[in-house]
């Protein structure tokens, strides 16, 4: 706490980062995330290879995916951000499949008998039927987001993770605490917001 | 307005991956504005006839000429905007109000808001719900009865030429079913449209009906009205589903005789 507030602008500008980096993945994996997981809702056999594979990535450990990353696209924010996004993908993925699935097949027969077209049911009909348990999956993956970005630090990222990673380094046991402290704070509010907005679109 | 005929020429329809046809060699005209009843038992074809119409249901053999026109003459989301359809389940869409769930086929028209707007409301006059009440409440703030009607209210928004009902009613208790039947002709007879209304409740039929289709196995079974049907039963298929409840008639012959 004590080294929030000897350093607030270095926590801020830390904290404006970590935010930056998490917002735009989150953008970027849910504008994947939504035309896969309406291919997957809509394939009949459930699309067993999609979700594998995707869960197969979730599973990895996120320092060794960090690390073969880092081969790959050098070090800086790249790494982190491509972890990131597809980290997210099986949560955003698997809840979009099952918003989707959860309307009652006579929801989406009404829609076509009334002379909907495929397209008018899905954005009219489906995707708004099926954004609270959408949007729960985007709670759950941002707050995963924000813990998983603390490890950008490590690859020259920036974000929270550098004062957990210099804390570290220099024993400055302050230092760890304030981006421990900062990281989880962001998680909490994130939740907090995301949940009000769930609340707002379900009522 | 008023209603399209109707003509089915040997028309059969098998779903995908199915290894015989859900209905097969279905021959029937029907008149302009007449209500007709498709009636029998679960898998009989009911369902799948009437959904052949507005080509929910895949037409495998034969046509559907509606005023004289072949139904796959125009394209199927066209079609089926000019056919009301209503549902058991209500099939009412939760996350829209009462009035945007009835607007929903003025709006894919694209009628003007202010004309929408008003549709809406004497929708909801004819099938006797307070509008300034109904107009911007949730389908889950509805009763079953209630729900049922925002449900013909939607099916009847665009003025349809033809009605399409699938057991509208199922699920209701008896009472609220009576009531709702009754209005249900009046309204039909208000606007018109041509009705085909699947039931599998003998009883529904025969009240609702000008003419009924007994369906069995896929194919028709008798054609006729009420009246023809009771009297001459053509199989003895229809003699036993319209039977009077034989266990319910010594009950009230035994009630009468204590």
């Amino acid at each position: 706490m004590s080294y929030i507030l000897a350093h607030p602008e270095r926590v801020a500008a830390l904290l404006a980062a970590h935010v930056a980096i998490v917002a735009s993945a989150l953008l970027l994996a849910i504008a994947i995330a939504l035309p896969l997981g309406i291919r997957a809702a809509r394939a009949k056999n459930g699309a067993p290879l999609l979700l594998g594979t995707l869960s197969a990535i979730y599973t990895i450990p996120s320092l060794a995916l960090l690390a073969i990353l880092v081969q790959l696209v050098g070090l800086g924010t790249l790494p982190i951000f491509i972890a990131l996004v597809a980290y997210a993908q099986f949560m955003l993925v698997r809840n979009v499949v099952a918003g989707l699935r959860s309307i009652d097949p006579a929801i989406t027969d009404a829609a076509a008998g009334l002379g909907m077209s495929a397209r008018q049911s899905l954005l009219r009909v489906e995707l708004p039927l099926a954004l609270p348990v959408i949007l729960a999956g985007v709670r759950v993956a941002a707050v995963a987001m924000i813990a998983l970005a603390t490890l950008g630090a490590y690859v020259g990222a920036g974000g929270l993770g550098t004062l957990i990673f210099t804390g570290l380094a220099l024993h400055h046991t302050d230092e760890i605490v304030a981006g421990a402290l900062a990281s989880a704070a962001l998680a909490i509010g994130v939740d907090v917001l995301l949940r009000g907005v769930e609340r707002l679109v379900s009522s | 307005m008023s209603g399209a005929s109707l003509r089915f020429e040997a028309v059969s329809a098998r779903y995908p991956g199915a290894d015989r046809d859900a209905i097969s060699g279905i021959d029937l005209e029907i008149a302009a504005g007449e209500f007709v009843t498709l009636v029998g038992p679960s898998g009989c074809g009911k369902t799948t006839l009437l959904r052949t119409v507005n080509r929910l249901a895949p037409l495998t053999g034969g046509r559907i000429l509606i005023d004289g026109s072949d139904s796959m003459a125009i394209d199927a989301v066209e079609l089926r905007r000019t056919i009301g359809y209503a549902i058991q389940a209500t099939g009412l869409f939760a996350h829209m109000s009462v009035a945007r769930n009835i607007g929903v086929v003025p709006s894919l028209l694209r009628w003007s808001k202010a004309e929408i707007d008003e549709r809406v409301d004497a929708m909801l006059e004819l099938v006797r719900l307070d509008p300034v009440r109904y107009r911007d409440r949730r389908p889950r703030e509805l009763s079953g009865g209630e729900a049922q009607r925002v449900g013909v209210a939607r099916a009847l928004a665009a003025g349809p030429r033809i009605l399409l009902m699938d057991e509208p009613f199922g699920a209701l208790d008896a009472i609220v079913r009576r009531t709702l039947q009754s209005e249900l002709l009046e309204i039909v007879r208000t606007v018109g449209s041509t009705t085909l209304f699947v039931t599998h409740d003998v009883n529904e039929s025969l009240h609702l009906a000008d003419r009924i289709v007994v369906l069995h196995a896929g194919s028709i079974e008798q054609v006729g009205t009420p009246i023809e049907i009771l009297r001459n039963p053509r199989t003895s298929f229809v003699e036993q589903l319209f039977a009077p409840d034989e266990a319910i008639a010594e009950l009230r012959n035994e009630a009468a005789h204590r």
